[in-house]
C-alpha cells in the first residue's frame, strides 16, 4: 500500500536504534568545519539541535522570529516531561513508555519512531539536570515525579508549572553558549520565507530581516525545520500570537509532503473563551486533573452556584464513564466528554460551555494527611481545608494565579471553569525515520513533524519530543546525508535557484502590500479561525467539511483582493508579517478539512460523527485507514494523497480502552 | 470603559518619537491590556492609518516579550502579572493611560512600544550556561540536591527576560536579570565549577552593554513580574567580589 519510504531500519524493534547508530556513516572533524547547516527555529527541537550540531562542529545558522531564541513557545508548556526512569519503582520501562504512547496516539504512530523516543527519554532528563535545569525534587534530594493522562505510573518530571521554561531555558543557555563562541550564528527577528531547492536538495532559505524589511539569501548544506505546530489555524488556541506554519507550508510548496494535517489536538483543561475580544486561551495544566474532580451539575440549566449544587447532584462524568482513568483520561476522550455535556445541556456558566474542575476533595484529603503528620488524627474540616490549601498551593501556585488574574474569580474558594481549546497539531511534515521531509536535505524536528504522536499526543510528551529529536536524534541521522555531501562546497547566493525563490517571496510581499483592500488581516484570521472551529473541530461530518472547503476557498480569493496591509515591506511590519502567515494558514486549512473528509474513520483528535460507537467512542477502522495521509501540493492549491502504511508488528492493535 | 491612551509613536532609532493621544469607547472590562490595543490597532486600519507596533506573543505571562512602560510602571499597575496579563478591569472609566516602551540606553528603541533586548542575549552568551556538551551527562539521580537549594535555584531561574528591572531602575541597572541567572547556577552543584569564571565574564558583558550600576533602590524587585529577589545581586556581588580577590580567573 505505501508508495512512499520511511526508511526504517531492518532488524528488532528494541535493538533497531541501537544498530543504526552504530552503523550510521560519520563525518569527520575536519570536514565538520565546512559543512553549513541552517536551523529555523529556537524552540526545544529547534535550540537543541542548534546547539548539538555546533558543539558537533558543523557551522550552524539559527533563525526566530522573536526578538531572542528564549522566547518561542516551546516556554509556555507547563506541566512536565515525560521520561522513562522508573525512579517511582511503579513498573516503567521503555516498553510502557513505548505502548503508552501508540496506544494513546490511538494506533496512528510509527512503531520505530516511537520506540526510539522511549529509549532515549531518559537521556535527555539527564542532560537538563547537567544543563542545571532546576526540575521539582524531593526531600531526599531526588527528581520527584507526577501523574499525567493515559498513563498509569509516575514518570513525568517537572518545575512546578514552568517546565517547558526552564527546559527551553536550558537549552537556549546551550546555544547562547555556542553563539558566543562563536559556533552559531543567531538571526533574531527574521522570518523564513522560501526554501531554496538545487538539484531537488534543500540548499537554504530566504529569510526576511523583520527590523528592516530586507530579504536576506542563506545558504546550507542542508536545513532543518523546527517551527512548531500550526493550532493558530483555529485563531483562537493555546499558541502565541507569532506561532504559524509559513516555514513548514513553504517547504510543503517546495515538495515536502505534509501528513495527517487533520490531527489537532484540542486540550481539555482551558480557560473558557470570554468575548469577543478574545485573542488567545490561556491552557491550565494538565497535571491539575491529578487534584481536581471534573464535574457538571446533573440537571439541565441548572444555574445555581457551583457552592449551591450537593454532592449527589452532580455528575462526575469522567469518573463515571471512565472508572479505571477516571480524571485521567487522554486529552481526546476528555475534551470530547466535555463537548458532550455541554451540547447535551449540562455546560456551566454564563456560556453554558464550561465544566468544572474542582479541588475540594482533594485539598481535604491533603489537609487530612498534613494535620495527621503534625499529631491531629481528628481534624475538622476548616483545619483540613486550611492545611490543603497550602498544599495546592505549593503544588499549583501560579496555575490558580494565572486562573484568578484572567477570570477575576478566586479558584481556591470557587471550583475552577474550564473547556476545551486547541492546543497541539500531532499533524505536520511528514519525515522518515531519519526526520528528514519528502524533500532530500530538508529536515523537521519538534511539533513541526508529524512522526510520534500518531493521532493523540499524551501530555508531558511534547517536550520530551522536541528534545529527543534535538539532542538526541536528529544530530545522529543528519551525518548519513552530510557524510555525502562533504565534497559539496558552499554554493554562492548568486546561484540562479536563490534568485528564483527571492523573487517568489518578495513577488508575495509587494502583493499583499498592493492590495489595498477593505477588511484587516485579523478580521479573515477570525473567520478562518470560526470555519475551522465549527466545522473541523472537535466533531467533524462530511456535509460540514464539504462546506467548510468551499467557505475557506471563498475567502481565500476575498483575501487576496480585500485585505488590507498598512505601510510598506522595507519596514517592521507587523500587519505584513501577520498578512503573510494567514494567507498561508487559509491554504493548510483547506488540506486538513480535505484530510479530515478522507478519513473515513474516527481516531484520536480526528472525530467523525459518522464513526463511532454506541457508547459515543471513537470507532476507528484499521483495514481501510492504518496509514499516515501524506499530502503532496500540487499546483494551485490542490493537494495529492500518498500512503505510508503502517505497520504493527509489537503491539497488538485494538480498540482503546481506559474504562 | 471609555478611555484616553497617550502612546510612544516613533517610526525608528533614527528618527524622535512623541506621545500621540487616543480614545478609546467601548473597551470590555475583561479584556487583557494587549486586546485592548489590538482593538486600536483594528481602528487604526481601518481609519487607513498605521497600527502601533508593540512586543507581544505568549500572552500568557511566560514569554518575556511583552514590555509596556504603562503610567510610569513597567507592565502597569499590578503587582506580578505582565503586561499581557493585566486586564481593563484594573482601570477606570475616564481614565487616561500613558503606555511608553522600555527607556535604557542599552535598550534601543526599534519602533514605537518595541525595543532591542539583544544585550540581554549577549551577557548570557558571555556566561549564563553551564559547560556541558550533549551526550556528557551522568544519570540525573547520582547528584541529589537538597530540595531547599532546589527551590532557591528555581526560583531565581524564574526570570522571563522581559527587562522591566532595567526599565524601572534608574540607573538602568541589569543586575537583578543577570544575578538570577548567575544565582540559579551558584545554588546549584553543576554550576561549581564555573562559578567564578562566569559572574566575571557576566558582570564584564554587562558593563560593556552599558547597563548601569546597582544602588540599592529595590525598584527592580518591586516591579518584577515573576518576583526575583534583591538577595540574588547581593550573591552575585559576593561571587564577584571573592573572584577578584581570591580566584580571579583571566576572561
Amino acid at each position: 500500500m505505501s508508495d512512499i519510504n520511511s526508511n526504517i531500519p531492518e532488524g528488532e524493534l528494541t535493538s533497531k536504534w541501537t544498530k543504526y547508530k552504530s552503523s550510521v556513516p560519520l563525518v569527520n572533524p575536519s570536514n565538520k568545519r565546512t559543512i553549513e547547516v541552517i536551523i529555523v527555529g529556537s524552540g526545544l527541537a529547534g535550540a537543541s539541535a542548534a546547539a548539538t550540531l555546533a558543539e558537533m562542529g558543523y557551522k550552524v545558522k539559527c533563525f526566530c522570529f522573536q526578538d531572542s531564541p528564549r522566547r518561542a513557545h516551546s516556554i509556555a508548556a507547563q506541566g512536565g516531561i515525560n521520561a522513562a526512569k522508573n525512579y517511582q519503582n511503579d513498573g516503567d520501562s521503555v516498553y510502557r513508555l513505548f505502548y503508552d504512547t501508540i496506544k494513546g496516539g490511538d494506533y496512528r504512530a510509527r512503531e520505530a519512531n516511537v520506540h526510539r523516543l522511549a529509549e532515549v527519554s531518559a537521556n535527555i532528563i539527564d542532560q537538563c539536570v547537567a544543563q542545571g535545569v532546576p526540575l521539582a525534587r524531593e526531600y531526599g534530594g531526588l527528581l520527584d515525579n507526577r501523574s499525567f493522562g493515559g498513563t498509569q505510573v509516575q514518570r513525568t518530571f517537572y518545575a512546578a508549572g514552568q517546565t517547558g521554561q526552564q527546559l527551553l531555558l536550558g537549552a537556549y543557555s546551550a546555544l547562547e553558549r555556542q553563539i558566543g563562541m562563536g559556533k552559531v550564528e543567531m538571526y533574531t527577528r527574521h522570518e523564513m520565507l522560501e526554501v531554496v531547492k538545487i538539484d531537488g536538495k534543500a540548499r537554504g532559505i530566504i529569510a526576511r530581516n523583520l527590523i528592516t524589511g530586507e530579504i536576506e539569501r542563506h545558504f546550507g548544506h542542508a536545513v532543518v525545520l523546527g517551527t512548531g505546530g500550526y493550532g493558530n489555524v483555529f485563531y483562537l488556541s493555546t499558541n502565541a500570537m507569532g506561532s504559524n506554519v509559513t516555514a513548514a507550508w513553504k517547504a510543503h510548496k517546495q515538495g515536502a509532503y505534509f501528513a495527517n494535517p487533520c490531527y489537532t489536538q484540542i486540550h481539555p483543561t482551558c480557560i473558557p473563551v470570554s468575548g469577543d475580544h478574545q485573542s488567545k486561551l490561556t491552557l491550565m495544566s494538565e497535571s491539575l486533573r491529578n487534584d481536581g474532580r471534573i464535574w457538571v451539575p446533573k440537571k439541565k440549566d441548572d444555574n445555581r452556584k457551583a457552592s449551591e449544587i450537593p454532592e449527589d447532584e452532580r455528575d462526575y462524568y469522567l469518573e463515571r464513564r471512565y472508572p479505571a482513568f477516571g480524571n485521567l483520561v487522554p486529552r481526546d476522550v476528555a475534551s470530547r466528554a466535555a463537548k458532550e455535556r455541554c451540547d447535551a445541556g449540562y455546560g456551566v456558566g454564563a456560556s453554558k460551555l464550561a465544566v468544572y474542575l474542582d479541588f475540594k476533595a482533594n485539598t481535604e484529603r491533603y489537609g487530612k494527611i498534613e494535620a495527621s503528620k503534625a499529631g491531629n488524627h481528628n481534624p475538622d474540616k476548616e483545619t483540613c481545608m486550611r492545611l490543603g490549601t497550602e498544599v495546592i498551593k505549593a503544588k499549583y501556585g501560579n496555575l490558580f494565579d494565572m486562573y484568578a488574574q484572567i477570570t477575576g474569580e478566586n479558584p481556591y474558594e470557587t471550583p475552577m471553569r474550564i473547556y476545551p481549546a486547541v492546543h497541539y497539531t500531532m499533524g505536520g511534515l511528514w519525515v522518515d525515520y531519519n526526520l528528514m521531509t519528502s524533500v532530500p536535505g530538508l529536515y523537521c524536528t519538534g511539533e513541526a513533524n508529524f512522526s510520534d504522536h500518531g493521532a493523540n499526543r499524551l501530555g508531558a510528551s511534547a517536550l520530551m519530543q522536541g528534545l529527543a529529536d534535538g539532542y538526541f536524534v536528529l544530530p545522529y541521522t543528519i551525518g548519513a546525508y552530510l557524510s555525502k555531501e562533504i565534497s559539496v562546497k558552499a554554493i554562492s547566493t548568486d546561484h540562479p535557484a536563490f534568485v528564483e525563490a527571492e523573487e517568489r517571496a518578495v513577488g508575495i510581499l509587494n502583493t499583499l502590500i498592493n492590495i489595498k483592500g477593505t477588511k484587516t488581516v485579523d478580521h479573515f484570521h477570525k473567520r478562518l479561525g470560526h470555519i475551522m472551529w465549527e466545522k473541523c473541530g472537535m466533531a467533524r461530518n462530511e456535509k460540514g467539511l464539504n462546506e467548510a472547503i468551499q467557505e475557506i476557498r471563498a475567502l481565500r480569493h476575498e483575501f487576496w483582493s480585500d485585505v488590507r496591509v498598512p505601510g510598506t515591506a522595507d519596514e517592521l511590519n507587523t500587519e505584513l508579517e501577520k498578512a503573510g502567515r494567514v494567507a498561508d494558514f487559509i491554504e493548510l486549512g483547506e488540506l486538513m478539512c480535505i484530510d479530515a473528509l478522507n478519513r473515513n474513520e474516527s481516531c484520536g483528535g480526528h472525530f467523525r460523527e459518522e464513526y463511532q460507537t454506541e457508547e459515543g467512542e471513537a470507532l476507528r477502522d484499521d483495514e481501510n485507514f492504518a496509514y499516515v495521509a501524506a499530502w503532496e501540493f500540487k499546483e494551485g492549491v490542490n493537494f495529492e494523497l500518498h500512503k505510508e502504511e503502517l505497520k504493527f508488528e509489537n503491539i497488538k492493535v485494538a480498540q482503546r480502552s481506559y474504562k | 470603559m471609555n478611555l484616553t491612551l497617550k502612546v510612544w509613536r516613533q517610526k525608528n532609532n533614527k528618527t524622535k518619537g512623541a506621545l500621540v493621544d487616543y480614545k478609546l469607547a467601548d473597551i470590555s472590562p475583561d479584556m487583557s491590556f494587549l486586546e485592548m490595543f489590538d482593538v486600536l490597532n483594528e481602528q487604526l486600519i481601518t481609519k487607513g492609518e498605521e497600527p502601533v507596533v508593540f512586543d507581544h506573543d505568549c500572552r500568557e505571562g511566560i514569554c518575556g516579550m511583552c514590555s509596556m512602560y504603562i503610567n510610569g510602571r513597567p507592565h502597569g499597575p499590578k503587582d506580578l502579572v505582565t503586561t499581557c496579563q493585566l486586564h481593563m478591569r484594573s482601570f477606570k472609566d475616564g481614565d487616561t493611560i500613558v503606555v511608553e516602551p522600555w527607556r535604557a540606553a542599552a535598550f534601543p528603541v526599534v519602533k514605537d512600544l518595541t525595543v532591542d533586548r539583544s544585550a540581554f542575549d549577549r551577557v548570557i552568551a558571555a556566561g549564563g550556561f553551564i559547560s556541558v556538551n550533549t551526550g556528557n551527562a551522568q544519570d540525573a539521580n547520582n547528584l541529589p540536591i537538597p530540595k531547599m537549594q532546589a527551590d532557591a535555584a528555581f526560583e531565581a531561574a524564574a526570570c522571563i527576560g522581559c527587562g522591566a528591572c532595567v526599565a524601572t531602575c534608574k540607573n538602568a541597572s541589569a543586575m537583578l536579570f543577570v544575578s538570577a541567572k548567575i544565582s540559579q547556577l551558584a545554588l546549584l552543584p553543576q554550576g561549581q565549577p564555573e562559578r567564578y569564571r562566569r559572574v566575571q565574564s557576566m558582570v564584564a558583558q554587562m558593563d560593556a552593554e552599558g547597563f548601569g550600576n546597582c544602588t540599592n533602590t529595590g525598584a527592580c524587585e518591586a516591579e518584577c513580574p515573576k518576583g526575583i529577589s534583591l538577595e540574588n545581586i547581593a550573591r552575585m556581588n559576593r561571587d564577584f567580589a571573592s573572584a577578584k580577590f581570591i580566584s580571579e580567573e583571566t576572561i
